[in-house]
């Protein structure tokens, strides 16, 4: 699972109010190699959640990415764009899990995949 | 070439190869798709195949989620798996599009629309969808009328044989007609924040 995914999942618990961002659990991290695509981070970076984006990069033992929201400006700069494209696409959690912030609840995450299974009690 | 490239691979879904998708409308190339009940992975492949940037495939099954890792390994595409159920599935922000087969309620009555409802809260530009035929008007009034679609075009009417496959299909071979939709939910800002 990469970072794209894991800003856009949120705990689905029926009952919690704030279940985004999940936090990470890292047993295991993988980097896979994407083609630097910068129209789709420009375009992309809208649309993300950065705080989020930059707790779990940290999560997964990455450090570059600045804390706060990056200005338009810095959509110009290759570096930035190359570390963004980095940690939103590269770096993929294999083993461990996500945990819902307002419960504690785990969801496991194997060979890549988030089980996002609910028991009965949570539906 | 892609769409050759598409068609030979997937050789089975011909029924849902749709250039249409993207050269008519645009949904798929350079955008962020969803696979809603991916089973096996074949649409999302599709997707990638026809130039999606990041395809994410969701699915209930552990089964169809390992076939369809093994599949996307071995056609060398890099999508995401997310295992859950579509009717709970909780999502922040939107992907560009939404493409799904989803089950057609034949024995959890109303998931087919369950699905539908999901994908147009979480698709900002668009969702292609089967439905059966015979769910047409049904299908169309629920989507305008209850799922915040601003328009539903059904792009092309299908037939194909579904092969016994599960414990419950009784008949060896099975023939229904399948409309293909293409949904537009209202909001269609393009940005989906």
């Amino acid at each position: 699972m990469r970072l794209l995914t894991h800003n856009m999942l949120s705990s689905n618990i029926k009952g919690v109010a704030n279940g985004f961002p999940l936090l990470i659990e890292v047993e295991k991290v993988i980097e896979k190699q994407v083609d630097f695509n910068p129209d789709f981070l420009k375009n992309i970076f809208p649309k993300i959640e950065w705080q989020a984006l930059v707790q779990a990069s940290r999560s997964m033992g990455y450090s570059e990415l600045p804390e706060e929201s990056p200005e338009s400006s810095m959509l110009d700069s290759d570096d930035f764009l190359m570390k963004f494209h980095h940690v939103l696409l590269e770096l993929h959690l294999e083993e461990g899990a996500l945990v819902c912030p307002e419960t504690g609840r785990k969801f496991p995450v194997n060979k890549g995949i988030p089980n996002m299974l609910l028991h009965e009690d949570e539906v | 070439m892609k769409l050759k490239q598409l068609e030979s691979v997937l050789g089975d879904l011909e029924q849902f190869s749709n250039p249409k998708a993207e050269n008519s409308f645009g949904d798929v190339s350079n955008k962020v798709v969803a696979d809603f009940g991916c089973g096996c992975g074949t649409l999302g492949a599709a997707a990638a195949l026809l130039g999606a940037d990041q395809v994410i495939a969701i699915d209930i099954d552990s089964d169809s989620l390992e076939l369809a890792s093994e599949n996307a390994v071995d056609l060398e595409l890099d999508i995401d798996f997310v295992q859950c159920d579509i009717r709970n599935l909780e999502w922040r922000g939107h992907v560009d599009t939404v493409v799904m087969n989803p089950p057609f309620g034949t024995r959890k009555k109303g998931v087919d629309m369950d699905f539908l409802s999901m994908a147009l809260k979480v698709a900002s530009q668009a969702v292609y969808s089967l439905h059966k035929t015979s769910t047409r008007e049904h299908v169309k009034k629920a989507a305008l009328r209850d799922f915040n679609a601003s328009s539903a075009e059904v792009l092309c009417e299908l037939r194909y044989d579904v092969p016994q496959l599960y414990k419950f299909h009784k008949k060896k071979e099975v023939d229904i007609a399948v409309d293909l939709w293409r949904f537009v939910p209202k909001r269609n800002q393009g940005r989906g924040i």
